[in-house]
């Protein structure tokens, strides 16, 4: 039945569905309205038996969650942007222990300068940390690769963290289709964990590897992560068929079968920016999407196959690595390894710098007529950057260029006035 | 459980990891000598005994024992009991009572008719002791254990030497030391009283024995040349215990001198209180700090009235009066005579100067080696001629009752080694656990249990027994106050501070083990063993 | 010495065990049958104090749950010589997650099985000094505020021993470490404030706080019984002497612990919900020196250039313990007697 909820509800109510037995709370905008509704099913009753524990820290909530799970309770916490730095170290513990919890992470940007919008640097910091990401297009996707997380993690034994953007989705309200506890349950079954605390059967889990096994161990990891490329789509299949809802797999395409240009991105952009291209398409231009659900493991092959007859793939992303340009891309790039497509990364949305469709569209349309450079950051203000690196070149005192930033803003727009 | 690889281990594991290559030096268990066992003159395993009775295995405790002394309950109250003097005890607070604990054993055992062990097999040889003193009664019963035949002979009319003719019935009742003899005797020992030895060698043929041992003690009284007026009433202390203990004693008057600074001075000055005196008066020529009495005979005779004039000697007695000297002791402590006088009222004058031995019956036999009036011997106690052995105060000794019967035990062993034809073997002596062995952290602070003492008006006129006995409780304390020098009592320190754990628990006579594939030879096991029962040794590389 | 007033049994109460006790009341390391919760063949130093101590606390704990213990392992020395792949020393389960986050991990342990009705199922957390009150004091902190089920233990050992004798917080001043070399006007660690964790932790009102060396066993292993008796947090802070970071004799561990609390440099009490409700007197009253000598740590402080005015420094810290918790010895230890 469709509801129209916020999206943080939404998580909220399907978590509960997945019956979480211990869900660690530490509040981050723009987390805090899922941890705060979980908190009341736990408190109502509702949702149990489940320990909801407020901790101090998202260290402590990692921590919590890596104790709980290695003692064998579902496991789930949520977090975003610093948060998930301060827990960082946890994140790849988690991970190093294959500790199937799940986390959401309302992705939001990293300071300085301090800002609570919506970007996916956070995500991209902890690519690396042996967890599978899952990103959501929608709020229903979101709701519905939690189930599919749950799932993931315990038959593979590793933490799965769903990515849904901050503000654009966890407090977006719109329509989504909750599932009933019968088709949960059905679809994922209690949690039989793969090593666990226990006095009948002892043993140390986590033991100090030397450089005897290290590799070994780290290569395991990166076979479990393969054999989730393989299980991703099943289950999605499985769950597609249980519910007639086409969430979750490695990618989505879209209008990419006979696209010259396709153009690839994570997350909530997928919908912006599949209306520039079903209006460039209205234009005839052979323009296509693909989104990727799964950056980690990174579907390559699917990938892969999916651009193969694309002769122009743009990046879109809303993160970048300093120095060097795109995240995504560089991973998409390994996928289209010796073809011949140009490949463009463009950086957009930073810190909740609003996407619009006629940009995509504008950009699109350059990089059909060859204008775009490799690396383009959309609708960047070239007058303030001008400005500021002048400012910069005058004198060594400069101040802080964030500052320097929102004082020209405030100029420029006294001064139209 | 399918265990991901590397990260979770199976428990235990670690155990593959022989640690004990880490070692340079490895801990092992040792015994080591106690100084109460190093004191003791009869050679008692003191600790041993102790041991048994700390968890009031009282038999047990009495049959370890008498494995070297068969007079616990006269030992418990005669012994000046040099172990005390030894114990390291003194360390934490006061020595252990040792004594007082021994006694409780012998009376306990008198208590309940425990038994000594009975004799060995019999060998064929027989074996005459001249003399029923601690010695000889040591002798006849090592004798017999042994499976020697004994012949035991005394010239007083009851078996006890000194022990019952040199030391009063207050400090020894007579039912303790009558009980003790006749545990010895019952063991198949002949007896002859009333006996007179008076040639060794015609008695040793005619009897036919294979072997003698003298110890006919030091029973007389030494005389010094002290103008006395005929009147004067001077006796020497011998004679007059003896006359005492006979139950005939002299008739001393009612102001008594006793001259000397011995502990038998001291019994005669008390027996003399105990006779009736109003005076009895120890004339002694230095100091306290150098009476060789023992300082607790010294305090309680004091406490019962006795009164001494130090720095002093006697120089005439005559009507009634004794004319002293007063002496000063030079710088190397010996007294010298100051030519100023005092005088001092007395009735009689009781000579207390130390004892001869009577070897008449050595008279005819010029083999056996006598000089300084006592009889020489080897360390197996045998004279220069074969089988004939002395001992106790008839033979070099310290002349107490505790050395006597050690000369017995030793005496009855180089007899036997003797018989048989064979070397005489002393056992090896562990090095002594000397006070730095010990953790004392480890012992609770427990004074000493001091045995009750009569009221001392009641024991001034009477010959009851002065010290009392432990109470049962009171027993078991003080026996637990021994601190088991370097002899392991199972405290379970070393296998519980063992990071290793590398000590194993075996119990019984073993009690521990030291798992050297493990032992990383930190060596805080020795340094937290209270006893001093490990030590640490290079490891052979 | 301990609570428990104990007839006189030659070793009295401080020896590990006593064939003149009866069964029950013999230190649980006394026992042939005891866990053994960490196994020979582990990495620990010669006279390792800190392997020692976890042994003592968690064989206890096994015996007080009955078995029923599920233990989590802060990052430190105790964790690298105890588990490095493929050797395994625990006996029990064990889990280790990162250096500044057991008492989370472990409020995680408990919160499962608080979830699945094990209520009989207890949880230890357990660090060094490192990982209880520098980068482990957050998470403990918020364990003990939300009064979860874990008792945390902190094998304190006065340094990062594990990473080369490195200063903590629980560094005592004018000790060398790595990071505090003897060297300029003030060798040795700096006199701070101190960070004394037990106190942090009374502060919390948690139901139970006490401190204990690796020299007395059986008040070791009654204040592992006596918070096991309790739900909630719990915090029992554990001295452990370290003779790598000390410079000390391997075999002199059990000695330093036992000095460490005559001297009152190391208190040791326990209290219940904030309040002091026990403290060990000084048996034999020791100055400092005694304590400081054996170690190299602080052989800066003595001979030829010696520094007095820093031991007396030391001496007064010991003093202000004495005096805060009532340390002083009693007039009469010598009672036992009474009860015999």
């Amino acid at each position: 039945m469709l509801r129209q909820l916020e999206g943080s509800k939404a998580i909220a109510e399907t978590v509960a569905l997945c019956r979480p037995e211990v869900v660690c709370a530490y509040p981050i905008s723009p987390q805090t309205h899922i941890i705060e509704a979980i908190g009341v099913k736990v408190k109502e009753g509702s949702l149990a038996p489940c320990e909801y524990i407020n901790v101090e820290s998202e260290f402590a909530a990692m921590s919590v969650s890596i104790g709980a799970s290695a003692a064998g309770a579902r496991a789930y916490t949520a977090t975003a942007s610093q948060g998930l730095l301060f827990m960082i170290e946890a994140v790849y513990n988690a991970a190093g222990l294959g500790l199937p919890i799940v986390m959401t992470l309302a992705n939001r940007a990293i300071g300085a300068p301090i800002n609570i919008w919506n970007d996916h640097s956070d995500a991209m910091a902890v690519r690396d940390s042996g967890w599978i990401q899952l990103f959501a297009e929608t709020n229903q996707e979101a709701a519905d690769l939690h189930v599919q997380a749950f799932r993931l993690a315990e038959e593979l034994s590793v933490p799965v963290m769903v990515c849904m953007d901050g503000f654009i989705l966890t407090h977006a309200v719109e329509g989504v289709d909750l599932m009933d506890q019968a088709t949960v349950d059905r679809f994922l079954p209690a949690y039989e964990p793969r090593q666990v605390l226990d006095p009948e059967d002892p043993v140390s889990i986590g033991a100090m590897v030397g450089p005897e096994a290290f590799e070994e161990v780290r290569y395991l990891a990166h076979l479990r992560q393969l054999d989730a490329l393989d299980y991703i789509p099943v289950i999605a299949e499985e769950f597609t068929a249980l519910t007639g809802r086409p969430s979750g797999g490695l990618i989505h395409p879209y209008r990419t079968e006979d696209a010259d240009t396709i153009v690839v991105a994570l997350g909530s952009v997928l919908g912006t920016i599949k209306d520039a291209v079903d209006h460039l398409r209205d234009n005839g231009e052979r323009v296509g999407v693909l989104g990727i659900t799964s950056f980690r493991p990174f579907p390559i092959e699917a990938v892969r196959s999916a651009l193969a007859n694309a002769s122009r793939v743009i990046v879109v992303e809303k993160a970048f690595s300093l120095g060097m340009g795109g995240v995504l891309a560089t991973d998409v790039s390994m996928a289209t390894l010796g073809s011949s497509a140009v490949l463009n990364t463009v950086i957009a949305g930073l810190g909740g710098r609003p996407i619009a469709q006629h940009s995509i569209e504008a950009m699109i349309a350059r990089a059909i007529r060859g204008e775009l450079e490799s690396l383009t950051f959309l609708d960047l203000d070239e007058g303030i950057i001008e400005r500021e690196r002048a400012r910069m070149a005058r004198t060594r005192r400069s101040g802080p260029f964030a500052e320097n930033v929102l004082r020209d803003l405030r100029q420029n727009r006294e001064d139209r006035s | 459980m399918e265990r991901p690889f590397a990260i979770t281990l199976d428990v235990g594991t670690s155990r593959a990891n022989h640690t004990g290559s880490w070692r340079v030096e490895r801990p092992v268990y040792v015994d080591r000598l106690p100084p109460c066992n190093d004191a003791c003159p009869a050679g008692e395993n003191i600790q041993g005994w102790l041991y048994e009775a700390e968890s009031g295995g009282y038999e047990a405790a009495w049959r370890k024992l008498v494995e070297n002394n068969p007079l616990p309950a006269i030992m418990g109250r005669v012994c000046f009991h040099p172990c005390e003097s030894a114990c390291n005890r003194v360390q934490v607070d006061e020595a252990v009572g040792i004594n007082a604990v021994e006694r409780f054993l012998g009376d306990t055992a008198i208590e309940h008719g425990w038994s000594l062990p009975p004799a060995g097999p019999d060998t064929g040889k027989r074996v005459l002791v001249v003399g029923a003193g601690p010695a000889g009664l040591g002798a006849a019963y090592h004798l017999r254990l042994l499976g020697h035949q004994v012949r035991l002979v005394d010239s007083s009319p009851k078996l006890g030497g000194m022990l019952r003719y040199g030391i009063p019935a207050y400090r020894l009742p007579r039912a303790i030391l009558d009980a003790e003899i006749a545990r010895i005797t019952d063991m198949g020992v002949e007896v002859i009283v009333n006996h007179t030895v008076h040639d060794i060698d015609v008695e040793r043929h005619e009897g036919g024995f294979d072997a003698v041992f003298l110890a006919v003690g030091a029973q007389l009284g030494k005389r010094v040349n002290i103008p006395a007026g005929d009147s004067s009433k001077v006796i020497d202390a011998v004679s007059f215990l003896h006359q005492v203990a006979d139950e005939d004693p002299p008739m001393l008057g009612r102001r008594v001198v006793v001259y000397g600074g011995g502990d038998t001075a001291l019994d005669a000055a008390r027996t003399a209180r105990r006779l009736g005196a109003t005076d009895a008066v120890i004339v002694y020529r230095r100091n306290r700090d150098k009476m060789p009495a023992h300082a607790e005979e010294v305090e309680q005779a004091l406490g019962e009235g006795v009164t001494v004039r130090w720095l002093s000697t006697v120089e005439r007695f005559e009507h009634e009066r004794l004319v002293l000297e007063k002496m000063r002791l030079n710088a190397d402590g010996f007294p010298e005579p100051t030519g100023e006088y005092e005088e001092l009222d007395a009735d009689s004058l009781v000579l207390a100067l130390g004892q001869d031995t009577d070897l008449s019956l050595l008279e005819g036999n010029d083999n056996v080696e006598v000089r300084d009036g006592v009889v020489q011997v080897a360390t197996t106690m045998m004279t220069n001629e074969g089988g004939v052995f002395a001992g106790g105060d008839a033979a070099p000794s310290d002349r107490t009752a505790t050395v006597a019967v050690g000369h017995g035990k030793r005496a009855a062993r180089g007899i036997d080694a003797y018989l048989r034809n064979v070397d005489f073997v002393s056992g090896d002596r562990h090095d002594l656990a000397t006070a730095d062995h010990l953790n004392t952290w480890y012992y609770a602070d427990a004074p000493r249990t001091e045995r009750p003492e009569l009221e001392r008006i009641r024991r001034q006129t009477n010959f009851e027994e002065v010290i009392g006995g432990l109470t049962e409780e009171n027993a078991l304390f003080e026996a637990r106050r021994c601190l088991s020098c370097g002899n392991c009592f199972e405290c379970d320190n070393c296998f519980g501070v063992c990071p290793d754990n590398a000590v194993i628990k075996l119990g019984g006579e073993v009690k521990y083990e030291f798992n050297y594939d493990f032992c990383k030879g930190c060596g805080i096991c020795v340094r937290e063993c209270p006893c001093g029962a490990i030590e640490m040794i290079p490891e052979l590389i | 010495m301990s609570e428990q007033r104990v007839h006189f049994y030659q070793v009295g109460s401080f020896a590990v065990g006593n064939r003149l006790l009866s069964a029950d009341d013999r230190t649980v390391q006394s026992s042939p049958h005891r866990t053994n919760s960490i196994d020979s063949g582990h990495r620990a130093c010669q006279g390792c104090g800190e392997a020692l101590g976890a042994r003592y606390a968690l064989d206890a704990a096994m015996r007080a749950t009955n078995g029923q213990l599920l233990a989590v392992n802060a990052t430190g020395c105790l964790e690298v010589f105890s588990t490095p792949y493929p050797e395994t020393s625990w006996r029990i389960p064990w889990l280790h997650s990162l250096f500044g986050n057991a008492p989370a991990v472990a409020t995680g342990v408990a919160a499962a099985m608080r979830v699945k009705g094990r209520s009989d199922v207890r949880v230890v957390g357990q660090a060094g000094d490192g990982g209880t009150v520098d980068i482990g004091f957050g998470t403990l902190s918020g364990m003990f505020e939300r009064n979860d089920d874990v008792l945390f233990i902190c094998y304190d050992n006065e340094g990062y021993m594990n990473t080369g004798v490195q200063r903590s917080a629980a560094t005592p001043p004018a000790a060398r470490t790595a990071t505090t070399d003897v060297v300029g006007a003030e060798p040795g660690n700096s006199f701070g404030q101190g960070k004394d964790l037990p106190r942090i932790a009374m502060a919390h009102d948690i139901p139970y706080v006490a401190t204990a060396t690796v020299a007395d066993l059986h008040d070791l292993e009654r204040k592992v019984e006596r918070a096991m008796s309790f739900r909630g947090a719990r915090y029992l802070h554990v001295f452990v002497p370290c003779p790598l970071g000390w410079g000390s004799a391997t075999n002199e561990t059990i000695h330093l612990a036992r000095l460490a609390k005559e001297t009152g440099l190391f208190p040791v009490f326990e209290a219940e919900h904030g309040v002091v409700t026990n403290v060990s007197r000084i048996r034999r009253l020791a100055p400092v020196e005694e304590y400081l000598k054996l170690q190299r740590r602080y052989a800066h402080l003595f001979g030829a250039k010696g520094r007095p005015d820093i031991v007396a420094r030391l001496q007064a810290i010991a003093d202000a313990n004495i005096a805060r918790y009532g340390l002083a010895p009693e007039r009469d230890e010598l009672d036992n007697r009474e009860d015999a």
